[in-house]
């Protein structure tokens, strides 16, 4: 066992443990805090990828944007476990069973892999900023625009809406 | 068994490198402190420290004593973990980007080369953003874990005010990278070094940047988070003892940082003006570096606190104007100046 399998195996722990702690603590402010810390664990394991760019995204995207705005919102409606118990057994059971299926796919996947090597280091460049500038700007262009419009789209939605209720309070108050 | 493949020298080296860094931020983060009241007393004309030691110089460790001997208060309903988690991610996120920051350049030492700078990675630009952007949590988690309406909510404005200037930022910051071409810091100052300051190219980059990093490090006219005629002490209010210390700590070491990373990015980093570093000997050069970015980092510090002395706070919602009507389409109308103009002249 070289030193990068160490790593790898000891990322991986922390990834699968905090990801069950996120789903297994009571309060949504702490289940929020460990997705944070399984955002890290799994740039971790882009970096081991040798995919530093994608690593340092998800971070900034993930863990620095998205995250705070989850925690700004759990913390200012005071979710807790007793004020929001699930009732309907049916959706729980529904939730299972998708969510096996989902795990019985991943394993299938991961049971079809080489694991006589389990990490290599420094191979590939798919996550590199060159790389991944070249093939975004060269050979997937259109796609790119049309998800830009897309992002566009989204962002103008979201503003109308925010404006609509807004609206629709200083009507309500005057 | 070896486990690493690298040589030892090198961890040690870097090891080295890291506690020198870290110390000695500590060390400049105090003394900005002293410098602080020091200023305010000039700008106000009083004299300001000057009880212990010569010319108050130990004023910093006294207040530090002061601050380790206080009693120390937990609220009793907070969750204890997450209230010391505060401070600490404060103080571990503004001391994370000093690894990035070439300090100097190669210096000879015991027949090895040394570069100083802990990690020149080719991502430098992104990874300062990113822990920018972290910043915000030791902050909003210190605030919730007070469970006190004050601190949630300076927790909040804090948390929203970083947002809004980290896009002005980021955007000034992509219109510089479009210049330089590259995201790795010490090419950057190397780029510097052999041809003109980017404050030249990015003038207005260079302003939004100073702007957003204000309001990034809460200091005035941006400090609405601890604004104490309508929050008390905002985030900190049921903090005592050295866990405020730590928040109020955070916001020197972050100061010292963002001058330093201004220096960097657009007044070329450790390169001193009008001499030339290839004709002297390596650990000369290497000196002179460090002594011209920290003369560079002074004048920033200076001016911080300038500022803060002068200028009045803003209202709330005068600071969201500022920040989302008025610096982010000026971030953006620069970004596509610059774009425009590197087109043009097919630079």
């Amino acid at each position: 066992m070289n030193f990068t399998t160490l790593v790898f195996i000891i990322l991986s722990l922390l990834t699968v443990v905090s990801a069950v702690m996120m789903i297994a603590s009571k309060s949504p402010v702490h289940s929020v805090l460990w997705l944070i810390v399984v955002f890290f664990t799994i740039s971790g394991h882009y970096i081991m990828l040798n995919a530093q760019f994608l690593a340092i995204v998800n971070i900034i995207v993930y863990a620095g944007a998205i995250m705070v705005l989850f925690l700004f919102v759990v913390m200012l409606m005071n979710l807790n476990a007793d004020s929001e118990p699930i009732k309907n057994y049916r959706i729980q059971l529904i939730g299972i069973i998708s969510g096996g299926v989902l795990l019985l796919i991943l394993l299938s996947s991961v049971m079809s892999i080489d694991k006589s090597q389990l990490v290599e280091m420094k191979v590939g460049d798919e996550g590199l900023i060159k790389s991944l500038g070249m093939n975004l700007f060269k050979n997937y262009l259109l796609p790119f625009e049309i998800s830009s419009v897309l992002f566009l789209s989204a962002m103008i939605g979201a503003v109308v809406i925010g404006k609509k209720e807004d609206e629709a309070e200083n009507k309500k108050v005057n | 068994m070896m486990l690493l493949s690298i040589d030892l020298g090198l961890v040690i080296e870097k090891l080295v490198l890291i506690v020198v860094v870290i110390s000695a931020s500590l060390v400049i983060a105090m003394y900005t402190t002293f410098a602080e009241r020091k200023v305010a007393a000039i700008l106000q004309d009083r004299r300001g420290p000057n009880r212990a030691g010569p010319f108050g110089l130990l004023q910093p460790l006294a207040d530090g004593l002061k601050l380790f001997f206080k009693e120390e208060i937990i609220p009793n309903l907070s969750s204890k973990f997450l209230f010391i988690l505060g401070p600490a991610l404060a103080m571990m996120t503004a001391m994370m980007t000093s690894a990035v920051i070439p300090w100097g350049d190669k210096i000879e030492l015991f027949g090895r080369s040394i570069s100083l700078q802990i990690a020149d990675i080719n991502i430098g630009v992104l990874y300062v953003f990113g822990v920018v952007s972290l910043g915000v949590y030791g902050i909003m988690i210190g605030s919730w874990a007070s469970n006190n309406k004050f601190s949630l909510l300076g927790g909040l404005r804090a948390a929203s005010q970083i947002i809004s200037y980290e896009l002005a930022m980021g955007i000034s910051m992509i219109a510089l990278l479009m210049v330089t071409g590259t995201l790795s810091l010490k090419e950057m100052v190397l780029q510097q070094q052999a041809g003109n300051w980017n404050v030249i190219y990015q003038p207005l980059g260079f302003l939004i940047f100073l702007i957003c990093a204000f309001a990034e490090c809460n200091r005035t006219p941006f400090d609405l988070p601890e604004a104490e005629n309508e929050l008390i002490g905002g985030y900190h209010t049921e903090y005592s003892s050295m866990k405020l210390g730590f928040f109020l700590f955070a916001e020197y070491i972050n100061m010292f940082i963002s001058s330093v990373i201004m220096a960097t990015l657009f007044f070329g980093g450790y390169d001193m003006p009008f001499v030339n570093e290839t004709l002297l000997s390596p650990n000369m050069a290497a000196l002179i570096g460090i002594v011209a970015l920290m003369g560079k980092v002074i004048c920033f510090i200076f001016l911080f606190m300038w500022v803060r002395w002068t200028i009045p706070r803003f209202r709330y919602d005068q600071l969201m104007h500022l920040g989302w009507r008025i610096l982010i389409p000026l971030a953006l109308f620069n970004m596509l100046l610059t774009g425009g103009v590197i087109l043009y002249f097919h630079k």
